[in-house]
């Protein structure tokens, strides 16, 4: 057997190997001046680069992270710990996180898209909360290459070999397509658990001479320095990398959620903190557990279940094998805990303890490997104030409002129906299981997906948004935009928004242009959290977003859940049935800059970010959701990609009715994407009462009808189509475009 | 009457079974280990779906070696009624309890959807609250239920009506478009649709109600005889 020889702590000085992960010269110095007083070992700096990586660290976007509205009274506990939690009544509380798994998903699609559902899973268990739904923000190249045809294929299987094994409903999400993604896609996995508030948890190691037990999957060589790898630049030369993605096995998964709970649920007295081994593998959850609570930690390597032979301490550290957690247990308590593991056949094995002093030790074969000061790893790491500068394309940019001619305007519908942004995702969502667990109310496909809550009235909706066109025209007002189509999507579906998450995908912070991006875009979104009450509770970061020098559009996605108080609330956009009126609520103007009618006819975006008021979307949030609580309203719809008559249009087909409209807008307008809007249906017998609580927000266009039959007269021209013909494309599109 | 709803390691729908016939159906029902060796007090016997073992090597093709399945059969040969949903349809073949084997779909994709089906056969003992011929919809969840068997084992299905439920517009590729089949005593059915997904009108249907319903009455009659 080759032997490991690990360069010396000189040759790794000299010929600058800290480098390959991701360490800058700068922060190697500091490690050697500031934190240790000497050359750091080949492990030490190993350790080092996976905890000061910007995943691990957010030493780049702390900055910006500060300035998130994070406050509310319903906040149990916001960023920081693995998840945020909020209160939703009865002691009850929604623990939800998201995170991306953009650079693995690049590489091995399917692994990569698989264990970035199995990772944010293990955060949401590790805080003592049962997964109950999951949802995906995926972003991807246009469908016009092989290869774009192949990661979206290969995502989509990932995501649902992994969520429908371990049996967490995916009920929702997001897809668009866009150039800027062709090489980057994005991958954006959401989770959401209840708890009782009694049963939470944290990721802490405390008590001098308390255990550290290692429990789940063996470690093996899968993702050594994944962390690091996922905060660099992308390059096609980087495709060698494949060994940085980690594998996934969801059944594993499951064993260790359902041991995990029942050693929280039943063993409350033994366990002191429970922590996943994600980003970092066991360097991270252990360190942070440790630095968390102030307290030393030693681990003998040795006893770390080994799936390889001759694995080096800094491959055992580095490691982002999954399905593996890390809990801090009373001392003397270490048989019952291990008991409860060995019941689901999974290995656990005390591997440490909590010492003394605040030192971070690692002892491998009889050798201290490994002797650094833990909250140097854990929470010391460099920030940067990044440079920032209106990007060029900004300064530059035209304040003309794109004006589109359209002669045929039902022509243009059933192309923008065919779009792959605003087409339907069936084909992708009908690969995962969305009713496991039986508490789906509302599946894919309407604005929010919603499950019940058992034993009690309530509900809870939850959604991804977030349209990177328009933060590419104004980073700050389509963060604003993000967080309000999001609570949109929550409204419409009968909830009061309670909070968000984020994955902040954006390009490279030491560019001042992309950093100016994400500064504007989190003040944007900050902005808006703060009007709608609700705050961040937690999320995630990914840079370097970028394919060959190309950064992708600043993509912050929002993930947002509300709480429908009354399940008789639940609302879905399917018009319900002939005879119900149909409303728009919200004005429309020629708004087209950023939209799919400009991308459609031109082939790009570009100008002036159109307007939009915060306080006049409050406003419109706050009287749809009055009349929905008030059982005023039938169906109500969002209008986003595509415009009005896109929402209609979808309003039509759940449940194959036709509309007959007129409006006074032109033709044209139908198109244009003005925020704040609903396409609402309300009964007959409710039009009275619905128009009076709608404070003259509101404006009449027709009837829903039995006919198969899409009509809309407007000031011009006329939408005339049949909703089967309409159906039938916005169905078949996507399909299509895979082959 | 008491049903056991065997948990595998990696089953997932077995806390729904459980939830469906306790909190709707009002009746008990235990989850019991894989490795449990006898069924002794239990009245009927479901197998739930999931991922059993992962469904490594082949769905429910390490599952049918738990002790629990020894006891199923040795339930299933007192004509008790068994019942299989999705990876318990899976493992009930395995098993040999039922003939024919579960595929991968023929869209090689798993397909999560509601489906609708035709009762072909109402009078088993789990189908007699349906009428005859008629269509019902329930959600399917799968990516290995493209049935299939050879022709003399469809020919002998047939001539014995063991197919209880076939698809109208067969989303998988199953042969003859079956859905479910029972075994030739007609108490154990296995098949891919969950009725324990449609039995609360929130949850969007209350179409598999009926399945229990005729368990329940079968054994209420049962008591008479």
């Amino acid at each position: 057997m080759l032997k490991n020889i690990e360069p010396t702590p000189e040759t790794l000085r000299d010929d600058h190997i800290y480098r390959e992960w991701g360490l800058s010269d700068a922060e190697y110095e500091l490690i050697v001046k500031k934190v240790l007083g000497r050359l750091p070992n080949y492990t030490e700096a190993g350790l080092f680069s996976g905890m000061w990586s910007e995943h691990c660290s957010y030493k780049n976007s702390k900055p910006v992270l500060k300035k998130f509205w994070t406050q509310g009274d319903q906040v149990v506990a916001g960023p920081g710990e693995g998840a945020g939690i909020i209160d939703i009544g009865d002691g009850q509380a929604v623990v939800f996180k998201a995170e991306s798994h953009n650079h693995p998903s690049a590489i091995e699609p399917y692994e990569g898209a698989a264990t970035g559902v199995g990772g944010i899973i293990r955060d949401i268990f590790s805080m003592g909360a049962k997964p109950i739904a999951l949802l995906d923000s995926l972003r991807f190249g246009e469908l016009t290459d092989e290869a774009t045809k192949y990661l979206v294929s290969q995502v989509v299987a990932g995501i649902g070999g992994y969520g429908n094994c371990i049996g967490i409903p995916t009920i929702g999400g997001d897809t668009a397509f866009d150039a800027s993604y062709q090489k980057n896609p994005l991958v954006n996995a959401m989770c959401v658990g209840i708890l009782n508030q009694s049963d939470i948890q944290k990721g802490q190691a405390t008590g001098v001479g308390n255990s550290v037990i290692y429990v789940g999957a063996k470690t093996g060589r899968d993702g050594i320095s994944g962390a690091s790898f996922a905060s660099a630049e992308f390059n096609d030369a980087k495709t060698a990398q494949r060994s940085a993605v980690q594998v996934g096995d969801p059944f594993m998964e499951k064993l260790l959620m359902d041991a995990c709970l029942e050693v929280i649920h039943d063993h409350r007295e033994s366990l002191v903190g429970i922590q996943d081994m994600g980003a970092a593998g066991l360097v991270s959850s252990s360190a942070e557990m440790a630095s968390k609570a102030g307290s030393g930690l030693e681990l003998n390597l040795d006893l770390v279940p080994q799936r390889e032979s001759g694995m080096t301490p800094f491959e055992l550290m580095l490691s982002e094998s999954q399905e593996r957690m890390l809990l801090c247990v009373q001392a003397g308590a270490e048989k019952e805990i291990n008991a409860v593991f060995e019941k689901y056949g999974l290995d656990a094995v005390t591997i440490g303890h909590v010492t003394t002093g605040h030192q971070y030790r690692l002892w491998h074969q009889g050798k201290l490997v490994a002797d650094v000061p833990v909250d140097a790893l854990a929470s010391d790491a460099p920030v940067y104030q990044r440079e920032q500068r209106v990007p060029v394309r900004l300064a530059q940019q035209s304040n003309v409002q794109f004006s589109p001619v359209v002669t045929d305007v039902t022509t243009t519908l059933k192309q923008i129906l065919q779009q792959p942004t605003v087409a339907s995702k069936r084909a992708l969502y009908r690969t995962y299981d969305s009713q496991v667990q039986t508490n789906t109310v509302v599946q894919p496909g309407s604005d929010a997906g919603v499950v019940r809550i058992r034993q009690t009235d309530k509900a809870l909706a939850m959604t991804t948004d977030v349209n990177g066109r328009y933060l590419f025209l104004n980073p700050r007002v389509g963060g604003e935009m993000a967080v309000a189509e999001a609570a949109r999507n929550i409204v419409a579906s009968g909830g009061v928004p309670l909070g968000i998450t984020d994955c902040l995908n954006f390009g490279n912070p030491e560019n001042p242009e992309q950093f100016y991006e994400l500064d504007e875009s989190a003040q944007g979104i900050s902005r808006a959290c703060q009007l709608f009450n609700t705050p961040v509770i937690s999320g995630n970061v990914s840079l370097n977003n970028e394919s060959n020098g190309q950064p992708i559009y600043p993509t912050p996605m929002i993930g947002m859940v509300g709480l429908i108080k009354h399940q008789r609330d639940i609302t879905t956009q399917d018009f319900k049935q002939p005879g119900d009126a149909v409303y728009v609520l919200c004005d429309t103007y020629a708004d087209f800059n950023g939209s799919e009618l400009q991308k459609m006819l031109t082939g790009s975006i570009s100008g002036r970010l159109f307007d939009f008021d915060l306080e006049a979307e409050k406003r419109n949030q706050d009287l749809l959701l009055g009349a929905i609580q008030a059982g005023l309203v039938a169906s109500a719809h969002d209008a986003a990609e595509g415009g009005l008559i896109v929402a209609i249009a979808e309003s039509c087909f759940g449940n194959n009715l036709g509309v007959s409209l007129i409006s006074d807008l032109r033709a044209v307008e139908f198109f244009a994407e003005t925020q704040s809007r609903f396409v609402v249906s309300v009964p007959q017998e409710k039009r009275h009462a619905f128009e009076n609580q709608m404070q003259s927000q509101v404006t009449y266009l027709g009837d829903v009808t039995a006919t198969d039959r899409l009509f809309v007269q407007t000031a011009d021209q006329a939408f005339d189509v049949p909703v089967s013909v309409a159906k039938q494309l916005w169905e078949e599109a996507l399909p299509c475009l895979l082959k | 009457m008491k049903f056991a709803v065997p948990v595998f390691p990696g089953s997932n729908c077995d806390y729904d079974m459980v939830n469906a016939l306790r909190d709707i159906l009002n009746v008990p029902a235990d989850l019991v280990s894989a490795q449990a060796t006898n069924l002794e007090g239990y009245d009927a016997v479901v197998l739930p779906g999931g991922f059993s073992y992962g469904d490594y090597l082949r769905s429910g093709a390490i599952a049918r070696f738990s002790p629990v399945m020894a006891a199923v059969k040795d339930f299933a040969a007192t004509g008790k009624p068994v019942l299989g949903i999705c990876n318990g349809f899976q493992i009930l073949t395995e098993a040999g309890l039922l003939p024919g084997t579960l595929q991968a779909n023929r869209s090689a994709q798993f397909i999560c959807q509601a489906s609708e089906l035709i009762i072909r056969n109402s009078r088993t003992m789990f189908t007699t609250a349906y009428e005859n011929q008629t269509q019902i919809s329930l959600p399917i969840a799968h990516g290995e239920g493209n049935y299939y068997c050879d022709a003399q084992t469809l020919a002998e299905l047939r001539a014995n009506h063991q197919i209880v439920f076939e698809y109208v517009d067969n989303p998988n590729g199953s042969i003859a478009n079956i859905a479910g089949i029972t075994n030739r005593q007609g108490n154990v059915l296995g098949m891919m649709p969950h009725p324990e997904r449609a039995v609360e009108t929130i949850l969007g249907s209350t179409a598999g109600l009926g399945i229990f319903q005729s368990l329940l009455s079968h054994q209420r009659e049962g008591a008479h005889a």
